[in-house]
């Protein structure tokens, strides 16, 4: 009897712990998968078009006859209202991130955090909404063009949504400089402000490099706010005030008119895989930098 | 002239506290306003009733329980998965070249935009394993979305239990399921809940990867199974702001308000859980 029940428990255990194995390669089983289906669909486009085509290629007609399949115009949509969006939040951000974890009072503090945590949570959908209700119209009014939707609305939108990243890690890197690297600059006679600026920034530099990057891949890979306020034009942008389109909105907003096994088809799944190794290098710079700092 | 360390250091604290406001004060006036703008709109009808002439009049029921069905979904699949990732990182993983490829999928995983998740789910699910645009395939794609932030999450929550209490247990002739089972996972718990309503939360919120999956433009029913289309809150109002014309301002504001409810009232479980347990932990 006893040794009947040690044996289910033990195969019980068993179990669990092979389950337990296998969950933990789940993530680099998706990570495969996503690879394989996206380029399963997505390499056939180069049978119709050349890599070189493909990418730098001027004009993105894909549902003319014939189409062409030059995504140029949509990488410069990225890039613009991407560049954009970092020249804003970017300062702003680290600037935030040192005030919260250096200078306010411990009470502000945790009204400031919940206050970033609560942007970080509201969906982007809503926020596309609200830019498209409130910031398009004053955007078109204030410079006086004749839409509103253009790339820099769309930056101003993503910087903000790119922001509770930036402070969030950033701050994490400025609290992990020791203590010691600060009171010894004060001991020095330095003011708090010298501390922060020659000492506690410079220590923390990789971890804010981090937060940067970590920022900026949100900003590349934000779908639906984009979609909704820089007006999807797909044609090669001459300033920041005109309607661009960028490399998610065009998938988001093309997907569901394609025909499965259409070139058209194809190619939306190859922009993805453009997506994919983007993100991938910029997560990769930002893995590299915050191991930096732990060594 | 000398500078002055002082008026530098008022001065550059200024444009620090200045910053910040930047950042917190919109956030307040976007909640504020959506409040304002749809409360107007907010009844039992608009909660409760199907919506009518080309989502011009009526409620918003199916999106509130499309939505619904897709984070029931969603945890069904996601935590379980996550939790048991997190327990093999922490307790299993040795020091070598497998845990650095799984760490490194992690964090790519956690990167891969919002839409490029909505295509593999579109290639995987709806298309090679036949599901369909379904309920099924939303869950799924949602699910593998929000697993990277369950499992780091998770796996911060068990990193801090101390090591000492699995070396008790361990000591006291307990097996290594047993030990993790009974002293590790109870301290952990409030951490992996407060990662779990996070994770779930921005799927409630995620519009792209449910656009070929599962959202459905206009349905005015119920779904009967998982292998049905849903309306979801995100896509809806997407589709009421962006797609049909002349849908009242007050239904659009009433929507985003209803979606925004949701969500935050999920962020707000998740703080006031971390909070509790930062008061409990003995240790």
């Amino acid at each position: 009897m006893l040794r009947r029940q040690i044996t289910l428990k033990a195969i019980k255990e068993f179990i669990i712990e092979k389950a337990i194995y296998l969950s933990g390669l789940t993530s680099i089983i998706i990570v495969l998968l996503i690879f394989i289906f996206l380029a399963k669909e997505g390499f056939a486009i180069f049978k119709t078009a050349s890599i070189k085509e493909f990418l730098f290629g001027e004009k993105w007609y894909p549902i003319s006859t014939p189409p062409k399949f030059g995504i140029l115009p949509l990488i410069l949509g990225s890039f613009y209202v991407t560049i954009g969006a970092a020249l804003i939040s970017v300062p702003i951000g680290i600037a935030s991130a040192v005030y919260i974890a250096e200078v306010a009072p411990p009470r502000t503090k945790e009204i400031l955090k919940s206050g970033i945590e609560l942007l970080a949570a509201i969906p982007s959908v809503v926020l596309g909404f609200i830019g498209m209700m409130t910031l398009v119209p004053f955007v078109k009014k204030v410079f006086h063009i004749p839409t509103g939707l253009t790339a820099f609305s769309g930056a101003v939108m993503l910087a903000f949504m790119a922001m509770p990243t930036i402070v969030s890690i950033a701050e994490d890197a400025l609290n992990a400089v020791p203590r010691k690297y600060k009171e010894a600059a004060l001991a020095l006679g330095a003011t708090r402000w010298q501390a922060i600026w020659r000492v506690v920034l410079r220590a923390a530099s990789s971890g804010i490099m981090a937060a940067v990057m970590l920022g900026i891949g949100r900003v590349v890979g934000e779908t639906m706010a984009v979609m909704m306020i820089t007006g999807n034009a797909a044609k090669i942008p001459h300033s920041i005030f005109e309607p661009v389109r960028t490399l998610t909105a065009t998938i988001a907003a093309e997907m569901g008119e394609t025909v499965q096994g259409s070139d058209h088809y194809y190619a939306l799944f190859a922009i993805g895989i453009v997506l994919f190794f983007i993100t991938f290098i910029i997560n990769l710079i930002a893995d590299f930098a915050l191991h930096r700092r732990k060594t | 002239m000398k500078r002055n360390p002082y008026r530098t250091q008022k001065i550059a604290f200024a444009i620090l506290f200045a910053s910040t406001v930047l950042i917190v004060l919109p956030v307040g006036f976007i909640i504020i306003f959506i409040i304002q703008n749809g409360w107007k709109a907010i009844s039992w009808e608009f909660l409760t009733a199907m919506p009518k002439m080309g989502m011009r009049a009526g409620g918003i029921f199916p999106a509130i329980v499309g939505t619904l069905y897709l984070v029931f979904g969603t945890m069904i699949f996601s935590i379980p998965l996550g939790i048991l990732s997190a327990i093999y990182l922490t307790e299993y993983a040795k020091d070598n070249g497998l845990t650095r490829l799984v760490k490194l999928a992690i964090i790519n995983l956690a990167g891969v935009p919002s839409v490029v998740y909505g295509l593999f789910g579109l290639g995987v699910f709806v298309l090679f394993l036949k599901f369909g645009a379904s309920i099924l395939a939303g869950s799924l794609t949602l699910a593998i979305m929000v697993l990277p932030i369950i499992i780091t999450t998770s796996k911060e929550a068990l990193d801090s239990v101390p090591q000492s209490f699995r070396e008790v247990s361990l000591s006291l002739g307990a097996t290594k399921w047993q030990t993790i089972r009974y002293s590790v996972l109870p301290h952990a718990l409030p951490g992996i809940l407060t990662g779990v309503i996070l994770g779930i939360s921005r799927a409630a919120g995620e519009t792209a990867p449910i656009l070929f999956t599962v959202a459905a433009f206009y349905l005015p029913k119920l779904p009967n199974s998982i292998f049905e289309q849903v309306m979801a809150l995100p896509y809806h109002l997407y589709v009421i702001s962006t797609q049909v014309p002349n849908v009242k301002i007050e239904t659009r504001y009433g929507t985003a308000l209803v979606l925004l409810v949701l969500v935050l009232t999920m962020n707000l479980m998740a703080i006031i859980v971390r909070s509790h347990f930062r008061k409990m932990k003995k240790w």
